[in-house]
């Protein structure tokens, strides 16, 4: 997301915000949750940003990772299962103002609301979202989600689930008006904070999966790839992330990936073993809706007023004087 | 008249619907009223020749009623009977508010879709008929044969049918007759009805007023010679008084009226999903919400709409959604979204028959008691109903007005005997206090909380983004004053009261109904909706017999409105009347025990513990003051 020049301007005189400005409560979530990196993440990414409490808000739906906007001292607005992306571009329809991000689990995204997902991908109005992909229903315990892995004992499929896992990935790149796609896995903190910021800086739908680890449910689905590093694939470039010294040391395994290249894009995408980490698609040059349908744009009593009248003058029987009680 | 006239018959068993002249020219005949229906193949520009008419009559200062007949599909094949496309007007000396209950005047293209009127019931007995006679002559012999036939078959049943080769005598004036004609009978009709030519000119201008010179001289010539024809060719000419408005009036149908409605109420996002009959509305305000800085999102489904809309009162200023039936069921879990987080959203709902896909272009007062107990839990919202095309308008206004001053959903019921129906009401002068305020910026002291619930109102003081120190998360879960999740039954209970509460704030500030008609009598007909008129003049028409009958109309149905207690008390019997079944107390099965009252009786009878009758109609068609006539009547023998 980029900034408009007054908030700019304003943040210059105004104070830095501490951590703490951004932080809300003590996050309900089980320990060894990966939502907790997302957030520290995130929190990390405002204070650096410095950006101001009232001009961000966290829309979420329902899930464990629905909680995350009660977690940020902001405006947030947790919704309904499945629904934070349509309540998100309500938002920035009526306050292109405003900073928006989405928290949303791989249930509320890509089962309950796959309609919206694919229409916001469309729409690509100017906000963050992070996909919490947990590969399972967590509030809801233990049920299997579309990107579950098959096979996946869950307690609505205890004999092991029936269907492949979806990608959301693949799925996204394969929209049209696709603008940002990065993903991040949740033991990586440095990579988490890398991808959201570039996603924070992208104007238009940044999506941003993040491979979380739901130690309450599978707690070792993703251990071999904690294990071995070669199982991880950092994706480097000018136009991507640059990773530090200390990741270069652990990840050997990193390859050169230029984000406007879309082909190749899908096809790390449809990797999960080496799981790829880092941007993998970007293209400034998408128009957002907001933009489209010149949102915000100011409203004076006057327009409404000249507006009206001219919309009831085409519909207005006038009386004509000359002719007033002619007939019987 | 000339060879085209059937001549009247001689042995009229069947009384006229409208005095009949004879062959030598006679004096203009004053009616009091008359309904006249164009109807035609869709496509032959019926609807456009009826609204046109509807117009002209209310510049001459008529009262007048339009009602659009609409076929079910979108091409239905020629000449069928249940193709009939076109529009009903009611003309009359003064202020007309619904749609009659017979024809007196039809001009059909083809003889099927006017079988399709006269099946329905729809014609006066004895009525007059301009019927095109080109079929008559058809090269398909089955085609003339059915004309042939369908023409005795009318005449043996007494209506007085005039046979016109419309198609033939437009052929001088334009290339394409089957086109054009629409404005030769709007001519013949101008004439027929004593118009003043020089407002059907003016009528035709606006009407093709984004049409080209050459289309507008061309359907002014139609206009000309279709007045000429009536002129040399009819023996009769009919007048309705008029009184000329001294006021400026509009036009409009019910969903043109709401969509500037949504315009004059400051409004500034509306997301919707189409769905008949409120698509029109929508239609409208895209093509001009723009125009004032508003903006018509359509999502990808109702759910999208709603929950859109919830995202942009939440930021904003107070949004918008309509939807019809199917639609706004698949809001429902959004609006209680809306309810538990006290959001102002206004959602219109234009109802069609249900359930399910029903009958999409029907009208039905089915979702009163959706409207009212929807969604899930204990979800109090306002609901009202707009009853003539001019409340349509003010009902938006009232409803956003109040959805952000109590922070609540407020639903607009509509129906679509309403949206297709046009009524000319008073311009309506534009005020500022109409529109929203903009929206509060300012820091929020400290200290002050979300859900400040006042113990006497329940109201609350909204926070919306972007005011400083005002951040805190709202949530669908039970939540307590700061916007926290609560545990704590206790707490939710308050939120509860707190939210029930508003409505009773609301009810305070309500009048009570009017009560048309005497303050007491025999009986009490209570309506909702667009079912108003009807109701009204069968009311007029019943106490000119002298029976003791009066109404009222119920413009808020959550809160109702105070005072309705006290006139139910005044009358010996109290009848709901309403588009919405109600079982019948006759049928075998039905007794006490088990009876389903209409919606509006069920709601009526649980708060005021009173034994209200009901009756209900569920045809489709708007009922007929006719109809409730009879029902008055049977009441109250
Ligand atoms: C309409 C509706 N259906 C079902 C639910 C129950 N429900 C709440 S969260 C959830 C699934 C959550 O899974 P996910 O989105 O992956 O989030 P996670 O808890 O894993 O973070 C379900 C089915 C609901 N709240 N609302
Ligand atoms: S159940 Fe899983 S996803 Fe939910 S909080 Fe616990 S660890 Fe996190
Ligand atoms: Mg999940």
């Amino acid at each position: 997301m980029s900034m408009p020049m007054h908030d700019c301007l304003i943040r210059m005189v105004e104070d830095d915000h501490p951590l703490e400005d951004y932080q809300s409560g003590i996050p309900r979530w089980c320990s060894g949750c990966g939502d907790n990196a997302v957030l520290a993440a995130v929190q990390r990414l405002c204070r650096d940003e410095n950006l101001r409490p009232e001009k961000l808000a966290f829309v979420s739906g329902i899930g464990c990772a629905s909680r995350f906007p009660h977690y940020m001292r902001t405006y947030g607005f947790h919704g309904i299962h499945g629904r934070a992306l349509p309540i998100a571009e309500g938002v920035k329809m009526a306050r292109p103002d405003l900073h928006v991000f989405v928290n949303t689990g791989d249930g509320d995204c890509c089962s309950i609301g796959a309609a919206h997902w694919l229409h916001a991908i469309r729409y690509n109005m100017n906000m963050t979202v992070v996909l919490h992909d947990n590969h399972v229903y967590g509030l809801t315990k233990k049920q299997v989600s579309p990107t579950s892995p098959k096979g996946l004992r869950s307690n609505t499929t205890p004999h092991g689930s029936y269907l492949d896992a979806m990608n959301p990935l693949t799925v996204t790149l394969g929209v049209t008006n696709v603008s940002f796609v990065a993903q991040a896995v949740d033991w990586i903190p440095e990579a988490v904070y890398a991808v959201i910021r570039a996603a924070y800086h992208h104007k238009g739908f940044s999506f941003v999966r993040i491979i979380q680890r739901c130690p309450e449910f599978l707690p070792t689905m993703w251990e071999p790839w904690l294990r071995d590093p070669e199982k991880t694939l950092l994706l480097e470039h000018e136009d991507g992330i640059a990773y530090s010294a200390g990741l270069q040391r652990i990840y050997k395994n990193r390859q050169a990936h230029d984000p406007s290249d879309i082909h190749r894009a899908r096809e790390i995408a449809s990797s999960i073993d080496p799981v790829p980490v880092g941007i993998l698609y970007r293209d400034e040059s998408v128009p957002c809706y907001e933009d489209v349908r010149e949102a915000g744009k100011p409203r004076p009593i006057e327009m409404v007023k000249s507006g009206l009248e001219a919309e009831l003058d085409k519909f207005t029987v006038w009386p004509d004087a000359d002719e007033t009680g002619r007939t019987a | 008249m000339n060879e085209t006239l059937a001549p009247v018959r001689e042995d009229e068993t069947v009384e006229p619907s409208l005095p009949r002249g004879s062959l030598a020219k006679t004096a203009v005949t004053v009616l009091d009223e008359c309904v006249v229906e164009i109807i035609s193949d869709s496509g032959e520009g019926a609807q456009r020749c009826g609204q046109s008419l509807g117009a002209i009559a209310a510049r001459m200062g008529n009262g007048v009623w339009t009602v659009e007949i609409i076929p079910a599909e979108i091409q239905p094949p020629a000449r069928s009977v249940a193709g009939a496309s076109g529009n009903r007007i009611r003309l009359g000396a003064s202020r007309i508010a619904n749609g009659g209950d017979g024809v007196d005047v039809v001009v059909a293209f083809n003889e099927q879709v006017l079988l399709g009127r006269v099946r329905a019931g729809e014609l006066k007995p004895g009525c007059t008929i301009f019927l095109e006679s080109m079929w008559r002559t058809h090269g398909d012999a089955r085609i003339a044969a059915a004309y042939r036939e369908t023409y005795e078959e009318l005449v043996e049943r007494g209506y007085l049918v005039v046979e016109v080769p419309f198609e033939r005598l437009c052929k001088p004036v334009v290339p394409d007759p089957r086109r054009g004609k629409n404005m030769f009978v709007l001519g013949l009709l101008c004439s027929l009805f004593s118009f003043d030519l020089k407002l059907a000119r003016e009528q035709v201008r606006l009407t093709f007023r984004k049409k080209s010179d050459t289309v507008v001289r061309a359907n002014l010539a139609l206009l000309e010679a279709g007045a000429a024809w009536a002129e040399d060719n009819l023996d009769v000419k009919y007048r309705i008084p008029a009184v000329r408005a001294t006021e400026p009036q509009i036009v409009v149908n019910g969903n043109t009226s709401l969509a500037l409605g949504v315009l004059a109420s400051g409004m500034e996002i509306c997301a919707m999903y189409p769905i008949t009959p409120a698509t029109s509305a929508s239609h409208y305000l895209s093509e001009v919400f723009e125009r004032v800085g508003g903006i018509v999102h359509q999502a990808e489904d109702e759910i999208a709409a709603c929950t859109f809309a919830i995202g942009a009162s939440y930021a904003g200023k107070c949004a918008v959604t309509i939807t019809s039936g199917p639609g706004y069921s698949l809001k429902q879990e959004a609006i209680g979204l809306a309810v538990m987080c006290e959001i102002p959203l206004v959602v219109i709902n234009v109802q069609r028959g249900g359930p399910s896909t029903g009958q999409p272009t029907k009208g039905e007062q089915g979702d009163l008691l959706t409207a009212i107990y929807g969604s899930h839990g204990d979800a109090p919202k306002v609901v009202m109903a707009a009853s003539t095309i001019e409340d349509c308008f003010y009902s938006v206004i009232t409803a956003r007005k109040i959805a952000e001053a109590f922070n609540m959903v407020v639903v607009v019921l509509s129906d679509s005997n309403l949206a297709t129906s046009q009524q000319p009401f008073p311009r309506p002068k534009f005020d500022e206090a109409w529109l929203a305020p903009p929206i509060d910026q300012s820091p929020v002291p400290f200290g002050t909380k979300p859900y400040d619930w006042n113990p006497d109102t329940g109201l609350i003081r909204r926070i919306v983004p972007g005011q400083p120190n005002g951040m805190h998360t709202i949530t669908g879960l039970a939540h307590d004053r700061d916007s926290r999740v609560a545990y704590d039954p206790v707490i939710n209970q308050e939120a509860i009261r707190a939210r029930s509460l508003k409505l009773a704030a609301l009810q305070k500030t309500l009048k009570a109904p009017p009560v048309f008609g005497d303050p007491e009598g025999d009986l009490l007909i209570v309506g909702w909706g667009s079912t108003r008129g009807a109701i009204e003049e069968a009311v007029t028409r019943a106490r000119a017999e002298g029976l003791k009958v009066s109404s009222t109309h119920l413009h808020f149905l959550q809160p109702l409105q105070p005072g309705i207690r006290e006139i139910m008390q005044r009358f010996g019997k109290v009848l709901c009347v309403e588009a919405n079944w109600c079982d019948r107390p006759e049928d075998r099965l039905i007794d006490e025990n088990n009876r389903r009252f209409s919606a509006l009786a069920m709601m009526l009878r649980s708060r005021f513990l009173v034994d209200i009758d009901c009756w209900g109609e569920v045809m489709g068609q708007p009922i007929k003051p006719a109809t409730i006539h009879d029902v008055i009547r049977a009441r109250l023998a």
